[in-house]
């Protein structure tokens, strides 16, 4: 059948079955290679594998354990964050690191090594992870984590699937109070601005992430947002889920330079205006487009790119205004921009993206070649700034920039399961 | 919620039975019993059962699903443990239809586990229910029993059997407090139907049909199609005449 990433830009023919087991995996027929596929929310082509063999992990669901008094999960990797935040929070605890969205599953948080909003506080989802369990193509089980097999571990936290399909997990989970989340709106209006409430936030605040006017150009302005979670006695009634479907696909981007900027002006003078602290719901907070199902529809029958990089910190500033220039000046874009520093750590995965600087991530309408050739602007500046693209979102990234983004990649390939395979492996390392 | 307490799922491991005790669970059950023919398998399903719901009591019993006297000693194991307030009967598999039709030992398999097995439960679960003189009983039919298609008429055959069983069960307990409950999912994804998601059919997800079951059950629906569109679509089905539906490639 057909499958699509979540950036919908190629609908090719996979060999689509679901696993049923977390003991055995399909044969595979000669020569043919396969890839682990859960909910299929990486935007390029990370979790596509045209021609070749998908094994959904979306029926691998199940908890195995859990302990009240440690908040020790052991869960099966298919089990989607939602599952497990909905499960969890009303006991107590919660998933430390939690992505934009929790329509995923817990093995697709690992091979990805997700981030949130807190990495400045708690990491990625690979800090979390006590211990995980491999199973190869050739039937072989690996078990590993931070101590034990460190060096699976750290091969496969972040490394996409590619080391063996991840089907059990145990997650520490994060005592909280309740679902209700202190927040505070802020705008600003230069680099400047953002990056004085960026550090001044770091210390009081777990949660920081801004959203930027992509349309500002050297003007940069954007709203910054920054949570805590609420203490216990901020309970309110739980609101209701509602969620819409973008029912289809519309023939031209609703994203386009007619739209783009009087949107992005209207969401400014929008939030500038009601900033200031309240209280709300962990899903509303953290999940903001997770009632919007098919969202990525939005963009046509073209699909969508889109560029998330890091750089560092001392360039940061420099390297984020040389990219919304360009961006300003392509007139390209859209309205889901964001800005935000990462914390002073380094990730434990080897091929993990997450790294000490400044992380910006934009939604382009697939235009063709100027999206391209934008794209290759863009790249030149984060080549100069010594950053990184995130793989999670690629779909187009040249195999230099790879190369020097991931150091660590001749050590991975060490690791690599010879049975799976992906669009963008084939791209970026050839097999 | 009283009515919900006590619930006997048999078959527990297929999927649609498993996202039905989770709906169940977070409305509150006390006690379950899972049945099951794997028990590393059936554990499996047990232990996520139990993080789910610490409060709710679940044990689980290994059986075998063919041969008479395991089956009444299983029910009767079942309802000496507890009193059930539903019982849930899920087991099944998707045979191929060619395979069917080469060999007949596998026809007579696929005729067995869809069909035979399913009817014996209900019968030795309908006898606990009427002694104790109330109880939902519900057994998961399949659109497929609507009228005998070319692609899978064995497995048709077989929930088609079902269906009149369960017919035959609702006219028995007619206007008593145990009622039985017919369900006819259409084509839910599952791991029992991978093979036809591979060849592009468009699936139902399992959280939606057991949404469709677990509402149509605490509303006393007698037949519930899940989901709701199947309704329409077998009711024309049914009634095509046999000149139109012959030519059909389905």
């Amino acid at each position: 059948m057909k499958v699509y990433s979540w950036g919908r830009l190629s609908g090719e023919p996979h060999a689509v079955s679901m696993l049923a087991s977390t003991r055995r995996l399909p044969p595979l027929a000669d020569g043919q290679r396969a890839l682990p596929h859960g909910m299929g929310r990486s935007y390029g082509d990370s979790c596509l594998n045209p021609q070749g063999a998908l094994w959904k992990t979306t029926a691998l669901d199940h908890y195995v354990s859990f302990d009240p008094e440690t908040g020790l999960l052991v869960c099966e990797a298919g089990i989607l964050l939602r599952d497990i935040q909905r499960t969890f929070i009303p006991r107590g605890w919660i998933l430390p690191v939690t992505p934009g969205t929790q329509l995923v599953t817990v093995g697709g948080a690992i091979a990805n090594d997700v981030h949130g909003k807190n990495h400045h506080v708690h990491g990625s989802f690979g800090d979390h992870v006590r211990q995980l369990r491999l199973l190869r193509t050739d039937g072989s089980v690996i078990e590993c984590g931070p101590t034990e097999n460190a060096d699976w571990f750290a091969a496969t936290v972040g490394g996409l699937g590619l080391t063996g399909v991840i089907t059990q997990a145990c997650l520490q989970l994060r005592p909280v109070a309740g679902p209700w989340m202190e927040t505070e709106t802020r705008p600003y209006h230069s680099l400047d601005d953002f990056f004085e409430l960026a550090d001044a936030s770091e210390a009081q605040w777990e949660h920081t992430v801004s959203w930027i006017d992509c349309m500002s150009g050297s003007h940069s302005r954007g709203i910054f947002m920054r949570g805590n979670p609420a203490t216990a006695d901020n309970r309110q009634p739980e609101p209701a889920a509602k969620a819409l479907t973008v029912p289809l696909v519309p023939p031209v981007s609703l994203i386009n330079p007619l739209s783009l900027r009087p949107f992005n002006t209207a969401y400014f003078h929008a939030h500038a205006r009601k900033t200031g602290r309240r209280i709300q719901h962990y899903a509303s907070y953290f999940y903001p487009l997770d009632n919007l199902l098919e969202w990525n529809r939005i963009y046509g029958p073209r699909g969508f790119y889109q560029y998330q990089s890091v750089v560092p910190r001392h360039v940061g500033q420099d390297a984020v205004a040389a990219m919304l220039k360009e961006i300003t000046r392509s007139g390209a874009g859209s309205f889901l921009a964001v800005l935000k520093t990462f914390g002073n750590r380094q990730a434990l995965g080897m091929m993990s993206f997450p790294q000490p600087g400044v992380t910006l991530a934009l939604d382009f309408p697939n235009k063709g070649a100027p999206t391209l050739a934008l794209f290759e602007r863009l790249d030149a500046i984060v080549r100069e700034a010594g950053g990184r693209l995130y793989m999670a979102k690629d779909a187009r990234m040249p195999r230099d920039l790879f190369e020097a983004g991931y150091p660590r990649l001749a050590e991975f390939l060490n690791y690599r399961d010879p049975g799976l395979s992906s669009a963008l492996s084939r791209r970026l390392i050839g097999y | 919620m009283s009515s919900m307490r006590k619930i006997v799922i048999v078959g527990a491991t297929s999927a649609m039975a498993e996202h039905c005790a989770r709906l169940w669970l977070q409305q509150g059950v006390d006690e379950m019993v899972l049945i099951g023919r794997d028990m590393q398998r059936t554990d499996r399903v047990a232990a996520d059962l139990r993080v789910r719901a610490p409060q709710c009591r679940i044990q689980t019993i290994c059986s075998d699903f063919l041969q008479p006297e395991a089956i009444a000693s299983t029910v009767e194991q079942a309802c000496a443990t507890i009193s059930p307030d539903i019982v849930l009967i899920a087991h099944g598999s998707l045979p191929e239809q060619e395979v069917c039709q080469q060999d007949l030992q596998d026809n007579r398999t696929a005729l067995e586990v869809n069909a035979i097995s399913p009817v014996l439960f209900a019968e030795a679960f309908a006898t606990h229910l009427e002694q104790a003189g109330q109880g939902k009983l519900v057994l998961i039919g399949s659109v497929a029993g609507d009228r005998g298609r070319k692609s899978n008429y064995v497995y048709g055959a077989a929930k088609g059997l079902v269906t009149r069983y369960a017919q035959g069960l609702q006219h028995r307990f007619a206007g008593s407090r145990i009622q039985v409950v017919l369900v006819k999912p259409g084509p839910t994804d599952t791991p029992m139907t991978a093979h036809l998601k591979s060849s592009g059919a468009k699936l139902a997800s399992v959280e939606q049909v057991a949404g469709n079951i677990v509402s149509g059950v605490s509303r006393g629906k007698s037949v519930i199609y899940a989901p709701a569109k199947w309704q329409l679509i077998m009711l024309i089905i049914r009634h095509l005449p046999g000149f139109v539906f012959n030519k059909l490639d389905i």
